[in-house]
């Protein structure tokens, strides 16, 4: 039988002891990605580090905005009064993940880490660098509907399937690691990397680092924010493309913005060039096609989802004005979430 | 017990329905919802656990097996593998001669079985079996071109070709038509309960093999089963109280069956359990092959058909055929002189196809209602009235009367509820907010089949109660309740004083629960045995009294078109700026005779239409043509419906009975509602767009090819 060691340690100190001192250790959660990986043979972690007996489950105010806990469960998250009210993107990305039953298991770092679900990342019987580095990868010439269309390497096509970390990203949010060597905090828009000729590295975390809490900052642009997943079925399903879109506007006018585009890449897409041409400007659909247009000029795709500039695009011209006529309506209540 | 004399057969007399078109409490919902029924998996606590090892090549030899490490593991019992597994008598079907040679016709095939004292035991075990081939060039890849082949017949029996008129010459002449190719791709029956078999080998018995299985039909499985382990039928035993769905991939026994008999021969007297992955169900449980359908019609200027050809071109295994009967609602549907239908097949190194529900009919009629929908625009006529015109007052198949076609009964009825009236003609013409609104209908049908080899014993009981025996099998449809209300009608007592006893071999003969036919099968020898008790004992049997008997199909169906009719409305919503669909209502209005139960019929229906519907918008294997395997092998990435998709879903019958189908009035009601229903989504999503797709699924890319408004392009 396949055996493992399991821990279930009181204090963050010794969780990050126990991971960082044994290259075969792992750290579980909600298990809802993990679990899923042990029984596919997919992960085979000589030890687990159960991190759910540490508390790290409030939500609390900070520095104007809020601190959340790294094992506050999505389902918490996203009905909490002030997410709802101030970043309405985060937890509308939160309610159009997974389901009920694993929104109630999976947990606010979880999400972050949980892994793609490219098909043969899943399937051990298939080559996969990200699985087995050095192994090829089958879905660059392969089934590829989900497949990354910016930011791609030659090792790797898959995309990041959190719903959350886009929305995060587009709050301006910052991740609080607690490492072997201290506490750092990290920027959602750093956490997560490109495959480059490193595709089994997700994010930007070493061996040992555990995500203690995310904080989410008072943003000038989240309160008037939304996400918009599109998929092929209404739910249980992961981002065709999803689009983040958080705005500050004068008038009619874009004073700031953050669009982050989720199923496009290998990490939570911040389209900082999209921004940048629509900073300043009206929000219309053909500014906003326009900007989405440049911000695309490096797309690849493929047959399976060349269909992605152009959804995407419409996603965002979508989620953009449907933020500008909610403005225009908006009353002194405040943006309904 | 065994059947020693094999009793008479009859067509019993249509039966007074009382307890009958009651709305009476599935009787087996108790103990399923309080999880007291037990499924397959949940016998024998002590079994060995058997887990496959699949081939990861999809052609060649396997050339050697090595079980070092896996014996080595504390807990391993036994590793088969075709060197050492127990030899068949019979190994001419090669999807189920498992283990018998060393050849490799499809990846995900078993190459070998694991059996050990815990399952995580035996699934470690069997990652740990290396296994080495001989591996030849496969073809995996199913293109139109390789379709070449003509089977000798299609599925259920019916003739590969049809050729009627001429075809070529009633195109040539007709004033409007249409010629169109339309795709299905491949489907996965994904039922709930897993493909489950406990497997006890026991050579000094009587009956050396029993199983436990998770199947829909015990007595089938024991005919199959019994020749190849060189058994007569009687000497397998079979056992199967609660199913948990089957949708035709427990139709047939498939591999696994065998594999689980195979190792318990080799572990005799120690029951030993396999339970399929969802994964692995992929490989080894059935599939409904990817179709394409050239379709040809040709009507008149009013939209009068005289031209239908349907050329059907779809793949099977190069290990075992399956040949889905893909055009033969073409035959029978619409009116029509000249009339050409085909069925050609390529034969792929891939797993083995089989039935799926409405195997045949999904296909053809989702390519055949589409064809109608674009008659309905070439010809300028509304799709309701274009059905009805061209309904055909006798069979065009055979120019037989029809037993009682009700189609345009359903659709009038359907037009009327859904509001078909205030439709606007034109696509593309209603935009509600960000979506794109339109409506489809499309016709449904499906055979009546009454199968022949169904007996029924009724045994009187103290206090005025019975008894009644069946080896039918009920996979979560009703079978245990609407049987007894079938008993109690003909006996003429309360259906509380039925007791029904079904799912085992022990009890006498009866077919499969599929082709809709059980309840029309099992409820006629039912019927036949009760006349028979009441010819043997009277109308006041003495307890203990028993007679048993078999049911045969009224004679005179032979010379009528048995058949049953629907009609399927749908309302799709297509996103302007992502393509995305949904369905916020459909309605099916049926003519399938007598309604036994209300409440489970309407459980059938709907979730009938709502397969149709995950058929329309998302079900889609996709087979890797570098591997030869499905790689969208769970429930993750092959999507079904979910609870968010279906909304305001509305079904009807109409009200009737059809004592030629069966002495109940009954026909089948199991497969009728996913027909047509792909159709009629896509028929909407034309209206919604003015997009026509025209192969399935519906995805949301498929819409952004539209002329769309994305400014900038």
């Amino acid at each position: 039988m396949r055996t493992f060691t399991y821990v279930r340690p009181d204090d963050v100190a010794s969780a990050v002891e126990a991971v960082a001192a044994d290259a075969e250790a792992r750290f579980v959660a909600g298990g809802s990605n993990l679990v899923d990986h042990l029984k596919l043979g997919v992960a085979r972690p000589g030890t687990l580090v159960d991190v759910t007996r540490l508390g790290l489950d409030a939500i609390e105010p900070h520095e104007g905005g809020l601190r959340v806990g790294a094992n506050v469960r999505n389902s918490d998250l996203a009905a909490h009064p002030v997410v709802r009210q101030r970043y309405p993107a985060v937890a509308r990305a939160l309610l159009a993940g997974a389901s009920g039953q694993i929104r109630h298991q999976a947990t606010t770092a979880g999400n972050l880490l949980q892994r793609t679900r490219c098909v043969y990342f899943q399937d051990v019987t298939t080559p996969c660098h990200k699985r087995e580095p050095g192994s090829g990868c089958s879905a660059i010439e392969g089934y590829g509907r989900y497949n990354a269309i910016l930011g791609a390497s030659g090792s790797c096509v898959a995309v990041h399937p959190s719903d959350l970390a886009v929305a995060l990203t587009a709050v301006d949010a910052v991740v609080v690691v607690q490492g072997p060597g201290g506490e750092r905090r990290v920027p959602m828009t750093e956490l997560h990397r490109l495959p480059g000729d490193r595709p089994q590295d997700d994010t930007v975390l070493e061996h040992g680092d555990l995500v203690t809490a995310v904080e989410l900052p008072d943003s000038p642009v989240a309160g008037l924010s939304t996400y918009y997943k599109a998929r092929d079925r209404a739910s249980y399903a992961f981002a065709l493309v999803s689009v983040a879109a958080a705005v500050d506007l004068d008038g009619d006018t874009v004073r700031d913005l953050r669009v982050v585009w989720g199923g496009v890449a290998h990490r939570p897409w911040r389209a900082t060039t999209l921004e940048d041409r629509l900073r300043g400007q009206r929000l219309t659909e053909e500014t906003i096609a326009a900007a989405a247009d440049a911000e695309l000029a490096d797309a690849v795709t493929g047959a399976d989802n060349a269909y992605k500039p152009a959804m995407v695009r419409g996603a965002t011209v979508h989620a953009l004005t449907g933020l500008a006529r909610r403005a225009g309506a908006a009353t002194t209540e405040g943006i309904d979430a | 017990m065994s059947i020693t004399q094999e009793p008479s057969s009859r067509t019993a007399r249509p039966i007074e329905a009382r307890e009958m078109g009651r709305s009476v409490v599935r009787r087996d919902g108790r103990a399923k919802v309080t999880g007291t029924a037990t499924y397959a998996a949940e016998h024998a606590q002590d079994a060995l656990h058997a887990v496959v090892v699949q081939s990861t090549i999809a052609k060649g030899r396997v050339t050697s097996v090595d079980a070092t490490q896996t014996l080595a593991q504390p807990g391993v019992v036994e590793v088969l593998d075709h060197t050492s597994a127990p030899r068949l008598d019979k190994t001419d079907d090669r999807e189920l001669a498992v283990l018998q040679d060393d050849r490799v016709g499809f990846r995900g095939q078993v190459v070998a079985v694991v059996l050990a004292e815990s399952l995580e035991v035996a699934r470690e075990g069997a990652a740990l079996v290396e296994v080495s081939y001989d591996t030849q060039q496969h073809h995996v890849e199913f293109t139109p071109e390789a379709a070449t082949d003509a089977p000798e017949k299609v599925n259920a029996g019916y003739p590969t070709d049809t050729d009627v008129g001429d075809l070529d010459a009633a195109m040539a002449e007709a004033t409007v038509t249409v010629e169109q190719t339309y795709s299905t791709p491949y489907h996965h029956n994904n039922p709930m309960e897993p493909h489950a078999t406990i497997a006890l080998w026991d050579e000094g018995a009587d009956r050396p093999l029993v199983l436990h299985d998770s199947t829909q039909g015990v007595h089938p499985v024991a005919k199959t089963l019994a020749p190849l382990f060189g058994l007569e039928q009687a000497q397998v035993q079979v056992l199967a109280p609660y199913v948990g769905g089957g949708f035709g991939s427990k139709g047939l026994p498939h591999c696994h069956e065998v594999v689980a008999a195979l190792a318990a021969k080799a572990v005799p007297g120690r029951s030993v359990k396999l339970v399929l992955t969802r994964q692995q169900l992929f490989a080894l449980a059935g599939y409904r092959t990817a179709t394409v359908s050239r379709m040809r019609l040709g009507a008149d200027r009013d939209g009068r058909i005289s031209a239908v050809g349907h050329e059907v071109l779809e793949q099977t295994s190069a290990i075992k055929e399956f040949a889905e009967q893909t055009a033969t609602i073409s035959r029978m549907m619409y009116a029509g002189e000249h009339r050409r239908t085909s069925h050609r097949l390529a034969r792929l190194d891939v797993a083995v196809p089989s039935w799926m529900r409405a195997p045949g009919e999904l296909p053809g009629a989702h390519a055949l209602e589409v064809a109608m929908d674009e008659l309905a625009v070439a010809a300028g006529v509304d799709p309701v009235a274009l059905r009805e015109l061209n309904d055909p007052p006798r069979s065009p198949e055979d120019d037989q009367p029809w037993n009682d076609r009700r189609l345009v009964d359903c659709l009038h009825r359907g037009a009327e509820r859904f509001g078909w009236a205030s439709r606007i003609d034109a696509p593309r013409s209603t935009l509600d907010g960000d979506w794109w609104v339109g409506t489809g209908v499309a016709s449904a049908t499906y055979p009546t089949y009454v199968m022949p080899g169904n007996q029924a014993r009724v045994v009187a009981l103290e206090g005025g109660r019975y008894r009644v025996e069946v080896g039918a099998v009920d996979i979560g449809t009703g079978a245990w309740t609407v049987l007894a209300q079938v008993a109690a009608d003909a006996l003429g007592c309360p259906v509380a004083s039925v007791d029904v006893e079904i799912a085992s071999t022990d009890l006498p003969a009866a077919t499969v629960a599929g082709g809709s036919a059980g309840t029309s099968s099992w409820g006629g020898a039912i019927a036949a045995a009760v006349e028979q008790l009441r010819e043997d004992h009277g109308e006041h049997p003495s307890p203990g009294a028993e007679s048993t008997a078999g049911g045969e199909a009224d004679p005179r169906q032979q010379e009528h078109a048995m058949h049953s009719f629907g009609a399927v409305f749908a309302e799709a919503r297509v996103h302007r700026w992502t393509g995305e669909i949904r369905v916020p209502r459909m309605l099916g209005v049926y003519s399938v005779g007598r309604i036994i139960n209300p409440v489970l019929a309407r459980s059938q229906f709907l979730g009938a239409m709502t397969m149709g519907l995950g058929a329309a918008l998302f079900e889609e294997s996709v087979r890797d043509p570098r591997f030869g395997h499905v790689v969208t092998q769970d429930l993750a990435s092959y999507h079904v419906a979910s609870h968010a998709d279906v909304h305001d879903l509305q079904v009807e019958w109409l009200d009737e009975s059809d004592t030629l189908a069966t002495p109940m009035g009954s026909r089948g009601i199991g497969e009728i509602g996913i027909v047509g229903t792909s159709a009629a989504v896509a028929n909407a999503t034309f209206h919604a767009t003015g997009v026509r797709v025209r192969s399935l699924p519906l995805t949301a890319d498929r819409f952004l090819a539209a002329p769309a408004e994305l400014p900038g392009r």
